[in-house]
């Protein structure tokens, strides 16, 4: 789900608010820690799974349902890297660029999608689909060079094995 | 010691990962599984566990290679607090993939050392911290929580035991200072993941301010086992003081990267050049990080060394994660070096000086000298800089940083002499045909925005 979309389905850029179904997965996460606010980091995943993304009505949407400030979700939310942000693209493209991928040629990855997609790292195509990140180390360096795109590892790659995995996204 | 027989070695902790079904609680149960927790909550005292962990010398296999029932020991026996045991599956360090295999193919074996765990330091609640990356691994051990709830494995009467033990998977945001234990603790309370200075360790001062111990994945998986096959099975592989089987993650330039269970006390020649294959594309060895990025760098001349935690302590690096990166005889080494500070810098959280200044100024000074632009004073400032980061913050980062830096410096100070005296032609011609770049695979538009972005830093 893109971000325009989530907006669109959560009734416009008004307040968000949590389905039941979400609602009801925060009261299960409050259960398993002795104080409300150690459930910061998954109720941030719930929003970001929620809301698409996680932005400025989100984050007041958590901290509404927490009790705790809207400041102090902000400061912990952009302490982090890996939840999706206002402006990502429906497909995020996470081009792991720590030594051991950079030995066995991320950087050729890198500028292939730079080329293909026209964009730099940290940047979206304006057609809001692709979101080009280089990040550090997935924790995959026997499989270099690896992207993770949204949640899905993609291993070993090579330019072409890249090309038609990005031709097979819906 | 005498050579390790890593050839005929048995694996352990990676002895049904291969299989299909490794992740169903039925293929574990069928295989001994549980039995090691059985035998702990049944059998031993939860003083016992801990003698008995303590007399097997396992050493923490996260990175500092802590005696794992000395740590437990810490915790106070009698504290009307609750007690945590937190897993540390924050995966993080560069060239370190172990715990994922655990993790996506093997949880029920983790599960049970969270138990034995659990039950030698009286935990009642369990938390794995997971880093958010590992989806897969997230997805796999909820469901292997799940089928352990539902058979009576976890929850308020641990296989008919009457003991009590919770465990909820916790996943993180991107941010590797969380794999550090008490950035992790604060990341996992919902803060910012800021590291707290020590003592109070986390045994008497952790979680939620209450006592806390802190585990690595592979230590918690080696428990079970341990339990089972006993103390004096555990010692006889590899050295006395640090035995156990190991798992090594090989990464770059080997014919066959991958994590490889050994013995450990295994020769790090034999692991690159008999069971990676050797060096890729028919080149020679230059150099390898022997235990994550982290680590201090060994010359080739300087491999022929035991991969164990006091044998490359002499030597002057560390076993650390496990992370063993391999690098050929075409690597530049400056660049090698650039690529490790940007991660630091960009890893550093911010609140002490020397690591959130000191990571970047290297960065930025190491930059330049690829560049092309740097001073030959540069080299000696860097490990002025590296000097006054060791040692003068509240975790580890900054050393983690300063170590690579110094020993690459140190070790391969010609090439940054060379940089820096040849400039920005030598700059041009090795990002146009260095070792990162295929024949044919890159475009003029791309080289020249190559060049580009080198002459910025």
């Amino acid at each position: 789900m893109t971000q325009a979309e989530a907006t669109e389905r959560a009734g416009g850029a008004g307040p968000r608010e949590f389905s039941e179904a979400a609602k009801r997965r925060i009261e299960w996460l409050y259960s398993r820690y002795p104080v409300r606010e150690a459930a910061l980091l998954p109720v941030l995943r719930l929003a970001e799974e929620e809301f698409g993304a996680i932005d400025g009505p989100a984050i007041e949407c958590v901290a509404r349902e927490m009790g705790i400030s809207p400041g102090h979700v902000y400061g912990v939310f952009t302490f982090y890297t890996h939840y999706r942000r206002e402006g990502d693209g429906k497909y995020v493209l996470q081009v792991c660029s720590t030594l051991p991928c950079a030995l066995r040629g991320c950087r050729d990855v890198v500028h292939h999608l730079e080329e293909r997609l026209g964009i730099g790292p940290g940047e979206t195509t304006p057609d809001g689909r692709f979101t080009l990140k280089k990040v550090e180390c997935l924790g995959s360096c026997d499989t270099a060079p690896v992207v993770q795109v949204n949640e899905d590892y993609h291993e070993n790659l090579t330019l072409e094995k890249l090309d038609a995995i990005l031709d097979a996204l819906p | 010691m005498p050579p390790v027989d890593y050839r005929n070695f048995e694996k352990v902790l990676l002895k049904h990962a291969d299989h299909p079904d490794s992740a169903e609680l039925d293929y574990y149960l069928s295989h001994g599984g549980y039995e090691g927790a059985r035998k702990a909550l049944t059998q031993h005292e939860p003083g016992q566990v801990i003698a008995l962990v303590k007399a097997s010398n396992l050493r923490g296999r996260g990175g500092a290679g802590f005696p794992c029932g000395l740590k437990w020991s810490f915790v106070p026996k009698s504290t009307p607090k609750p007690k945590y045991l937190v897993v540390n599956a924050d995966e993080s360090e560069p060239g370190t993939f172990k715990d994922r295999i655990i993790l996506e193919r093997d949880p029920h074996q983790l599960i049970e050392g969270i138990l034995i765990a659990a039950w030698a330091i009286q935990a009642s609640t369990a938390y794995c911290y997971i880093r958010g990356e590992f989806v897969k691994g997230y997805r796999v051990m909820e469901r292997a929580i799940q089928e352990a709830y539902d058979r009576g494995i976890l929850g308020p009467n641990v296989l008919g035991t009457g003991f009590r033990c919770d465990l909820t998977m916790h996943r993180g945001a991107g941010a590797y200072i969380c794999g550090e234990e008490t950035g992790l603790l604060s990341s996992l309370e919902g803060k910012r993941g800021l590291p707290k200075i020590k003592p109070p360790f986390p045994a008497v001062e952790g979680l939620f301010r209450c006592p806390t111990v802190v585990n690595n994945v592979e230590t918690l998986a080696n428990l079970p086992h341990i339990l089972t096959r006993g103390v004096d099975w555990f010692k006889s592989i590899g050295p006395d003081k640090g035995p156990g089987p190991k798992l090594l993650c090989v990464s770059g330039h080997v014919e066959r990267p991958g994590t490889y269970e050994v013995p450990m006390g295994i020769n790090l020649k034999d692991l690159i050049f008999d069971l990676c294959g050797g060096i890729w594309k028919g080149r020679e060895l230059k150099a390898v990080i022997p235990g994550g990025s982290s680590a201090k760098v060994l010359t080739a001349a300087e491999c022929d060394v035991a991969m164990d935690f006091d044998s490359l302590m002499a030597k002057g690096t560390m076993l650390g994660s496990g992370g063993v990166i391999v690098m050929d005889d075409s690597t530049d080494m400056v660049d090698a070096l650039y690529n490790i500070l940007r991660f630091y810098h960009h890893e550093s959280c911010g609140q002490c000086t020397p690591c959130r200044e000191g990571t970047g100024w290297l960065e930025k000074i190491v930059g330049r000298i690829r560049a092309g632009r740097g001073r030959m004073e540069d080299i000696d400032l860097c490990l002025d800089i590296c000097d006054m980061m060791v040692g003068k913050t509240i975790c580890v980062l900054a050393d983690a940083a300063a170590f690579p830096c110094e020993s690459i410096l140190r070790k391969f100070r010609g090439e940054f002499e060379e940089r820096v005296r040849k400039g920005q032609g030598f700059t041009r011609k090795v990002l146009t045909g260095g070792p990162l770049v295929q024949p044919g695979a890159i475009s003029a538009h791309n080289q020249e925005r190559r060049i580009e972005a080198a002459h910025h830093g």
